[in-house]
């Protein structure tokens, strides 16, 4: 068995080390303001380390960028990810690949590394989740401006963002995917309404928007007109890319919730919950090595199924431990007093806050099998690209969107 | 040369696997399958010999000193695999799960060293006499005594007896579990077959009436001797498992996609494909848990009774579930005698009943992680109290 491909001569890693190193010694990450600290890491090409010279990057391979992620939290720094993560780790790589130029790029891609200017994903619409390439939003061209109006929904940190990724239909006569357009829009004009979405939990992590006339220059859109959907797709593929993350050790994660629950009270043991444990446990270990093995087999240029059946499972074991657990407490899962409204900061915290009850993670967990793809979506994607299973019969492929009942 | 890490697959293994589908393919298709789960022995002994001398799958974890091949767990978990998704009949589970790892774990003898490589060269074959339903404890030996190298007591439900030339037997003597081999047709040796609800690998049960025995092992000996062999079978089982459940999965993907209703194909439907899309999730989760006690099993990384348990208790379930798809989504042409799903269900029925089922590792496996939790040893989360 040979030794796993690899690209990054030490060399690189080196370098990248060492001017990691440097940017840390001059600016302490537990004291230096974030944005001088981050501003510093951009302009030595380390906030992006794959970009080119001059975006954020040095035009080395990805990988590296774990190299400085690591040296920067060892020291006590927090991550671009976790501040500003929808324009770190979705707008960055659709900004390098379709901004119209070199300086607009720039112009957009510090302010986003030194999260001075945080970005928000304007995609999803009342009228269109899992089908995302029905929406609705229209953008009318007038002189050297589109006019944007529509609704959008599920938007993480619109509240706080400077700007927002939109897709809006510039052409509703021809089939849904060609009629869109992408854009940026600055989320601080007049047409733009942000409304806090309460969700069942209490809290409102997610926002709606409203555009009103909002207007967007043309040298704001990225793309081909009616090349929309291709953007996108560059977007959405990057969603997880800048997660990565290790697989935890045995018995980590969200199963540690209930084991910690079941040491907590064993007046509350029964035979039945007891196997409901061991079964949840059980599952969750052929899940957590089967990450491992997906890691692995990526590792050696084999990719298998089993990235795919991650996010299924996961989803479903989350909601599952979480009933669990719901279950243990007893009478004590129904109590509950603060119903206050909070809502992602824009600093670092976008999901529940952290000092959440389990009673409000139980509920948070209901929306695990519905972002991101759900789990009806998942199983079509697993039955129809994994195993080559044929699609459903479509409707709407070659119809103009006009024409396309929605509801 | 880096040595392989967990999950790794190596050239070696990849060739074994074709190796061995290739031979499936030719020598026990379904017609020689069907031929020869209605003879008297269930197997053809020329083709066991072949599976031994010619491909050499049944030696691969018997190290080279002892007339194998020096390979591993991990390597006999893939040619397990394969054999099990062409219900390949013979004594494997008995010879090659259960003799072989007793005989290598077993302390050196003239009987033991003599033995080995006839079963690795497949010109011998062997069962292993035991309660092999329940997971091994310390009552495994308790149904036979031994008492001066002679053997009584009786033990039903024990898979391959009749094939086999030899039998292993755990008994109970005055130090201690002991670990004893008799040959077939000895006095006092009376092995009965019983009716098989799995017709790819029989049954039969043992009678021993003051059998004169050669004892392997005693003491602490058999008893490592005989936990190696029933994790070792326990990790191969599942192997198995995984085999047939990947088969299957691909055989019901196949006929989704051809077979039409309504005018279009059935895999088409989200009720099939979201069903089919399980049954990935299934084999993908119990292809993991089974290399991992291989590995486990082989290395002794993990804990390998928890590792074998836990895939034993996943891979039961996901083999006799997507075994229950597979007849469903046939629809009534899974039903019938002439398909080959029931052989399959059939198999995955027998295969969870052996060595403990899915509720029995799970005992086990929460006897050792759930019972062993201290209070307070994993912090509990923050809970609401109005």
């Amino acid at each position: 068995m040979s030794s796993p491909p690899t690209t990054d001569t030490d060399t690189d890693t080196e370098r990248v080390a060492d001017a990691t190193r440097a940017v840390v010694a001059a600016h302490d990450p537990r004291t230096a303001p974030r944005a001088e600290l981050f501003g510093a890491l951009y302009d030595a090409g380390l906030a992006w380390v794959h970009h080119p010279e001059g975006l954020g990057g040095l035009g080395l391979s990805r990988g590296l960028q774990a190299v400085v992620d690591g040296i920067v939290t060892d020291a006590g720094g927090p991550r671009m990810f976790a501040v500003n993560p929808i324009g770190y780790g979705m707008g960055a790589p659709t900004v390098v690949e379709y901004a119209p130029d070199r300086e607009q790029a720039a112009a957009w891609l510090r302010p986003m590394a030194t999260c001075e200017e945080i970005w928000c994903q304007l995609f999803s619409e009342p009228g269109a989740g899992s089908d995302v390439a029905g929406l609705a939003t229209s953008a009318v061209r007038d002189g050297d401006e589109w006019v944007l109006n529509g609704q959008k929904v599920w938007t993480t940190l619109a509240h706080v963002a400077r700007w927002g990724m939109v897709v809006a239909r510039t052409d509703p006569d021809r089939p849904k995917h060609r009629g869109l357009t992408y854009f940026v829009i600055d989320m601080e004009q007049p047409g733009v309404e942000v409304r806090p979405l309460r969700q069942m939990t209490g809290q409102a992590e997610f926002n709606e928007v409203y555009l009103h006339d909002a207007r967007v220059p043309d040298a704001h859109r990225l793309g081909e007109v009616g090349a929309g959907w291709r953007v996108a797709i560059t977007t959405l593929m990057n969603e997880r890319t800048a997660i990565g993350g290790v697989t935890g050790r045995r018995g980590s994660g969200v199963i540690a919730e209930a084991l910690g629950l079941w040491a907590e009270h064993p007046d509350r043991h029964t035979p039945v919950l007891r196997d409901r444990l061991a079964r949840l446990w059980t599952r969750a270990e052929a899940h957590r090595l089967t990450l491992a093995r997906a890691r692995r087999t990526a590792t050696a240029g084999q990719p298998g199924p089993e990235g795919s059946v991650s996010k299924l499972v996961g989803a479903e074991l989350n909601q599952e431990v979480y009933e669990f657990c719901m279950d243990l407490l007893g009478p004590d899962a129904l109590l509950y007093d603060d119903w206050t409204m909070h809502r992602a900061d824009g600093g670092g915290r976008v999901h529940a806050d952290p000092g959440s009850t389990l009673q409000q993670r139980f509920l948070r967990s209901r929306a695990n099998t519905i972002e991101g793809g759900t789990s009806e979506v998942m199983r079509n994607i697993l039955g129809e690209r994994v195993l080559g299973l044929p699609g459903e019969p479509r409707s709407d492929s070659d119809r103009p969107w006009k024409e396309v009942p929605r509801g | 040369m880096a040595e392989p890490q967990e999950f790794d697959v190596t050239d070696e293994q990849q060739e074994l696997r074709a190796g061995l589908r290739r031979f499936a393919e030719r020598a026990h298709d379904e017609t020689v399958l069907r031929a020869l789960i209605d003879t008297g022995e269930g197997y053809d002994r020329a083709l066991w010999a072949r599976l031994g001398g010619e491909l050499g799958a049944l030696a691969l974890a018997v190290p080279e000193e002892l007339g194998g091949a020096g390979g591993t767990c991990v390597d006999q978990a893939v040619a397990a695999e394969e054999l099990g998704a062409a219900l390949v009949t013979g004594p494997l589970l008995g010879t090659v799960g259960l003799a072989v790892p007793a005989l290598v774990a077993a302390p050196a003898s003239a009987a033991r060293d003599a033995l080995l490589p006839e079963l690795a060269e497949g010109t011998r074959t062997a069962a292993l006499v035991a309660p092999l339903t329940v997971p091994y404890d310390a009552a495994t030996a308790a149904a036979v005594s031994a008492d001066d190298g002679r053997l009584t007591g009786t033990v039903d439900h024990v898979p391959d007896a009749a094939a086999a030339d030899v039998l292993l037997v755990a008994a109970a003597g005055p130090d201690g579990p002991v670990l004893a081999a008799v040959d077939q047709g000895t006095a006092g040796v009376t092995v009965t077959p019983r009716g098989s609800l799995d017709l790819t690998r029989r049954i039969a049960r043992v009678d021993l009436d003051g059998a004169p025995a050669t004892v392997l092992a005693t003491g602490d000996d058999a008893d490592r001797a005989l936990r190696h062999a029933f994790r070792t079978a326990g990790a191969l089982l599942a192997a198995e498992q995984t085999g047939i459940a990947q088969r299957l999965l691909d055989l019901t993907v196949g006929y989704a996609k051809e077979r039409l209703q309504f005018g279009r194909p059935i895999g088409s439907f989200q009720a099939v494909k979201h069903r089919c899309a399980d049954m990935l999730v299934g084999v993908e989760h119990a292809r993991t848990t089974a290399l991992h006690a291989a590995w486990s099993v082989a290395s002794g990384v993990d804990d390998p009774d928890l590792a074998v348990s836990i895939a034993q208790a996943t891979c039961s379930e996901v083999c006799y579930r997507v075994a229950a798809d597979t007849v469903q989504l046939h629809g009534g042409i899974g039903f019938t005698w002439e398909h080959p799903a029931h052989l399959y269900y059939k198999r995955a029925v027998a295969d969870a009943a052996l060595l403990g089922s899915a509720e029995a590792h799970r005992e086990r496996i929460a006897a050792a992680v759930l019972d062993a939790l201290d209070a307070g040893a994993v912090p509990a989360p923050k809970v609401a109290t109005g």
